[in-house]
């Protein structure tokens, strides 16, 4: 058939056959099935429009000496820290759930490279929400106006925290999705577990292990204020068992896993 | 190329593929026959390097298909046309497949053409797809890398007696012009028309292997007399296997001459005598496919 035969020579130039795809070039994949399908472009939507919305609340009803350009800045990252590892999750566990899978691994045999270019793709969309957020601080901060010291302070430390909580739960959503491989129990565990956690810390035995392994209290003070060595240590020891075990479980679980 | 040198795997101690061995040449079309369960899907996704062979090798264009570079570059596979995402837009599947392997993606609007999808169902999400629509756009993601093997489970499941024929006339020209095809079936009407070469497969065991005319040439002679029951007695007194044919006469297992001298010795007169042909096949495929109970 000629006209098959026509069709087949269409354009496909770009890389020669035998060049392996670049982790450059997979990251950006990764970033757009992020927002390519419905439920993650109204997720993305979605979170955008709560940042807005916090920080306008939090300009309407809290005091002025609140309204600094830091703590804006937390107001409008903490709803971007609760959907951002929902986007994680889905971002592993929809390969599975949409067995998606089948397409990826069979362009990518190596799937280290394809948990990489998730990986990378997180970290850049944590940056870019952080960035949103600074935006969005910022002009709230020129809307509310308060005339008080260090308005615009934002120390480079506290920036940090910044990029280390939001970083660390998109990757906890991620770890969480490669655990479980499937949408729904990963999110629903990943809501519940650290908070669950918090619940048995309130029994006298298991409060010093808690103030090392438990979110609300180890990792909220990095919203408060510049962390010392130890609460540093509390940190990491709560982001090894909430994000690194689960991460270390959830790759070798998408390696292995038959697909 | 593609060859499949003794695969066999297990799963939860049942051997689902067997010392399976065969060769796709390029420039030809093989059809992958079975029974649903069979094993042709885990001796595919050995092929397409998803699933580790317990033993032997899955070799493709040479080497192993995880040692390729930029696999759907060179091989395009379709395992599953229900693997996409329910909330992506069609064209957007295969955009995205297109920017990983490095292909311009000038060549998605033109192979949604060359499957029949149009400009409004390639807007549309995967969700709404019917099971042959999701088949088009598998084939058309098969071929996006521009490669030079296809493996395809089960593509014309879904499609329309139209959409069977296209498919068949776009394989033959992709294998015309010189690339490798592996496509499975249980059912053997879609492949035999297309196939030059046929591989049968039953729990996990290649059970006959060969072009139709090969596979044929065992399938025995059809042999039709008015007189069925005389023949039988014919048939019987020289010794030949002979079965009851679907529409009408006798299958013997032997060669037309014999089958043709045995008639005269019995003074029986042949309406008909020649290869068994398509309905032989068909009995060959039933006979070889058949549950294991059943033959015992």
């Amino acid at each position: 058939m000629s006209a098959t035969a026509a069709t087949l020579e269409l354009p496909v130039a770009g890389l020669d056959h035998d060049r392996r795809p670049g982790l450059a070039r997979l990251t950006g994949v990764e970033l757009r099935k992020m927002v390519d399908t419905r439920a993650g472009f109204w997720l993305q939507l979605f979170n955008l429009g709560l940042m807005i919305a916090f920080v306008v609340v939090a300009l309407i009803l809290a005091d002025a000496q609140d309204r600094t350009f830091q703590d804006l800045m937390w107001i409008a990252l903490w709803p971007a820290s609760s959907l951002l590892p929902i986007v994680g999750v889905l971002l592993i566990s929809s390969e599975w759930s949409q067995r998606t899978s089948l397409i990826t691994f069979a362009l990518v045999p190596r799937r280290t490279r394809v948990l990489a270019a998730k990986l990378g793709a997180a970290l850049i969309l944590s940056v870019v929400m952080l960035a949103t957020a600074l935006a969005i601080a910022a002009v709230g901060t020129v809307v509310a106006g308060p005339s008080v010291d260090g308005t615009w302070s934002l120390p480079p430390e506290m920036l940090g925290q910044a990029v280390v909580y939001m970083t660390t739960s998109f990757i906890m959503g991620l770890a969480f999705g490669a655990m479980f491989l499937t949408s729904a129990p990963a999110i629903v565990l990943y809501s519940l577990l650290p908070g669950g956690w918090a619940l048995l810390s309130t029994i006298p035995a298991l409060e010093v292990p808690a103030r090392w392994l438990d979110n609300a209290h180890t990792l909220t003070p990095m919203a408060d204020h510049v962390l010392s060595g130890t609460e540093w240590a509390r940190a990491g020891t709560t982001l090894a068992l909430w994000v690194l075990l689960p991460a270390v479980i959830g790759a070798w679980r998408v390696i292995h896993d038959e697909v | 190329m593609i060859e499949s040198q003794n695969l066999t795997k297990s799963f939860g101690g049942r051997t689902v593929v067997n010392d399976v061995s065969f060769r796709v040449e390029p420039g030809t079309v093989t059809g992958f026959l079975g029974a649903n369960g069979a094993g042709k899907t885990t001796t595919l996704r050995m092929l397409s390097g998803l699933s580790e062979p317990d033993s032997g090798q899955a070799v493709v264009l040479g080497g192993r298909y995880r040692d390729l570079a930029n696999p759907g570059r060179r091989v395009g596979i379709l395992l599953d046309a229900a693997a996409q995402h329910d909330g992506r837009r069609g064209r957007e599947a295969l955009i995205v497949s297109a920017q990983m392997m490095g292909v311009d993606p000038r060549r998605v609007d033109g192979l949604l053409d060359l499957v029949g999808l149009d400009r409004s169902a390639a807007r549309k999400r995967v969700r709404h797809y019917s099971l042959g629509m999701r088949q088009r756009l598998g084939l058309a993601h098969a071929l996006l890398g521009d490669p030079q093997v296809l493996i395809l489970d089960e593509p014309a499941n879904g499609l329309d007696p139209p959409g069977m024929r296209w498919m068949r006339e776009l394989l033959r020209d992709f294998a015309d012009r010189g690339g490798s095809v592996l496509l499975s079936s249980h059912l053997l009407h879609e492949v035999e028309a297309l196939a030059d070469r046929l591989v049968i497969i039953d729990v996990g065991r290649i059970v006959a292997e060969g072009s139709r005319a090969e596979l044929l040439a065992g399938a025995g002679t059809l042999v039709i007399a008015p007189d069925e029951a005389a023949l039988r007695a014919a048939l019987d007194a020289a010794n030949l296997p002979a079965r009851p044919a679907r529409d009408g006469g006798f299958i013997v297992d032997a060669e037309q001459e014999d089958v043709g001298r045995a008639a005269l010795a019995g003074g029986v007169v042949v309406s008909r005598i020649g290869p068994s042909g398509g309905s032989g096949l068909e009995q060959l495929f039933f006979d070889l496919t058949k549950p294991l109970e059943a033959i015992a």
